[in-house]
């Protein structure tokens, strides 16, 4: 379309949705009369009236090759270069461009224009795609249009046993509107096939989990999380164990996409919460190439490795977030892995005192992996807001209920060794004597959510190798 | 018709047959690897000693941690230093 494009002379662009355009139409009449004008109009081809010899732009091809942004456009060309372009009603600068003076006698002397038909989102995308443009570097599969998306993309082994979105290119386009980073960097390599994490895959795996675009920067820090070395994603995926990433959000980004930290906030029905943590599965699944029975040597699994992600419960608690406590600043938005399963309910609807209830959590977190194994493994511990208060109103700090835990935690040796209580697992003789910890220092965190109802808390119990020598839990900031 | 993007990593990764298995032990030295499993070297160190009883050279190996694929300098190592390898893949 663009070598239709008068050599010399002023081009406008307009559309009837745009009151300035309506505006400035008798002006276009008069240039039009004059020679020397050519209006293409965006939305309807009878539009503006004024101008008979108008061109049909409704398919967008010239307001896109022009850059279009605001309507109504005017721009000079000579010699097939244009030379001078304004956007809205502005008589001066309509002047400079066309050199003729007292246009629209009537009109007020400056009016903004519209935003343009060929950037609308959804338009934009089908433009650049039609264009070739996308910079999208991904294979294009055809689906042909007997077969059904979804069989197509289970017989690919995409999925994860649900359905998927189908990733086409315009919705991966949308999604990247989600982040500012370059579609092509690389996040890191996913195992186990050490296959590159570039923004564009994600974003692909992304739109399958059925994330929306702003979800995107928080998929983005959950996969640069779990590529942290510290993680070792590599072992949480081949392990015969449950685990799988537990992802926790913080910080304001929560209230943005939307997730849920409050009542079921473990549980479904949140958009936010269930796509991000299977976009997340997904990305290694599909990237890493990572899949049950294959690499994934699970002798259990857990649900939660098709989707394990929510959000801290921040507001109203006495206690810095997770992601502060982690080392970053209140404010920032985080997510935290953790590898970690299933969830361990402690119910206690009697305790009124930190004390008693610190006792509560403690038996719970006694019992993970064997109450014959310590250290055991790693643990959340995920607590109600009504629990919360119990601390809140007798003042105990965070800090103090992990010390209090860690001491609770302690086990004499002897009940440890093998056989001891009747149970053959256990540890060498050698440990009878002395103390041992469920758990490593460091060993349990500590996060708020849940309703505002119910005296029930959970435990997220981590990998039986946990611990520096494996898997340690990494916190990113969620950037755009 | 619908073009969706391939959401995999696009690998064609390059099949490497094994090498074939030898007819012989004789004038072979076998690499053992204990992948840091529990009691995995109990078992590993008897299977040494029974393959040094039949005149076999044995080196030892141990990974770090089991929870990590072996280092890179451990994996050159070991395929520099013998010809056949005998690890143990849980406890």
């Amino acid at each position: 379309m663009t070598d239709r494009l008068p050599q010399d002379g002023l081009v406008a662009v307009v559309k009837r949705d745009c009151p300035t355009c309506v505006l400035a139409a008798p002006v276009l009449g008069d240039l039009a009369r004059n020679g020397g004008l050519t209006v293409y109009t965006q939305d309807d081809p009878s539009f503006p009236e004024t101008v008979p010899g108008r061109v049909d732009d409704t398919a967008l091809d010239v307001s896109h090759r022009l850059k279009i942004e605001i309507v109504p456009t005017l721009i000079r060309f000579e010699a097939g270069r244009e030379v001078g372009r304004t956007y809205g009603w502005d008589r001066g600068e309509w002047r400079r461009l066309t050199g003729v003076e007292g246009l629209g006698p009537g009109l007020p002397e400056a009016r903004p224009g519209c935003g343009a038909k060929n950037l609308e989102p959804g338009i934009i995308e089908r433009l650049k795609i039609r264009f070739n443009e996308t910079g999208l570097k991904s294979r294009r599969i055809e689906i042909g249009k007997d077969e059904d998306e979804q069989e197509a993309m289970y017989a690919r082994g995409w999925s994860d046993g649900l359905p998927l979105v189908p990733p086409t290119e315009e919705r991966v386009l949308r999604m990247l509107d989600g982040t500012a980073r370059d579609p092509q960097e690389v996040l890191g390599l996913v195992p186990p096939a050490l296959a590159a994490a570039t923004v564009e895959k994600i974003a692909v795996n992304a739109v399958m989990a059925g994330c929306k675009s702003e979800y995107l920067p928080v998929v983005l820090a959950a996969v640069e999380a779990v590529l942290d070395e510290s993680f070792a994603m590599h072992g949480v995926l081949a392990t015969t164990g449950f685990v799988g990433p537990v992802l926790v959000v913080n910080g304001p980004v929560r209230g943005r996409i939307g997730m849920n930290a409050k009542g079921n906030a473990l549980g479904q029905g949140n958009r936010a919460n269930a796509a991000i943590g299977r976009a997340l599965q997904l990305v290694i699944r599909n990237v890493g190439e990572g899949r049950p029975r294959e690499v994934d040597r699970a002798t259990l699994g857990n649900p939660g490795k098709y989707t394990y992600c929510f959000a801290e419960d921040e507001e109203g608690s006495s206690w810095a977030p997770l992601s502060v406590e982690r080392g970053l600043k209140p404010g920032q938005s985080a997510v935290t892995v953790f590898a970690g399963y299933g969830l361990q309910g402690v119910t206690d609807q009697k305790s009124r005192d930190p004390e008693s209830l610190s006792r509560s959590f403690a038996g719970s977190l006694l019992g993970l992996g064997n109450v014959k194994l310590a250290p055991a493994c790693d643990a959340m511990l995920v607590i109600s807001p009504e629990h919360h208060r119990t601390f809140r109103q007798a003042g105990w700090s965070k800090a103090r209920l992990y010390e209090e835990l860690y001491r609770l935690c302690e086990i004499p040796g002897a009940d440890l060794v093998t056989g001891a209580k009747a149970i053959a697992e256990g540890g060498p003789a050698s440990l009878a004597g002395k103390p041992v910890n469920k758990f490593r220092p460091g060993g349990i965190m500590i996060v708020r959510a849940g309703g505002d109802a119910g005296m029930f808390s959970g435990i997220i119990g981590g990998w039986s190798a946990g611990g520096p020598r494996s898997s340690l839990p990494v916190t990113k900031e969620v950037r755009n | 018709m619908t073009v969706l993007l391939d959401p995999t990593s696009e690998r064609s990764p390059t099949i490497r047959p094994r090498l074939p298995r030898p007819q012989s032990l004789d004038g072979l030295t076998i690499g053992i690897l204990d992948i840091a499993k529990s009691r995995g070297d109990v078992f590993l160190h008897r299977l040494g000693e029974r393959l040094g009883e039949r005149g076999i050279a044995v080196k030892h190996y141990a990974k770090p941690t089991n929870t990590r694929p072996a280092p890179l300098p451990l994996r050159q190592q070991i395929a520099t230093e013998v010809d056949l390898v005998i690890e143990g893949l849980s406890d």
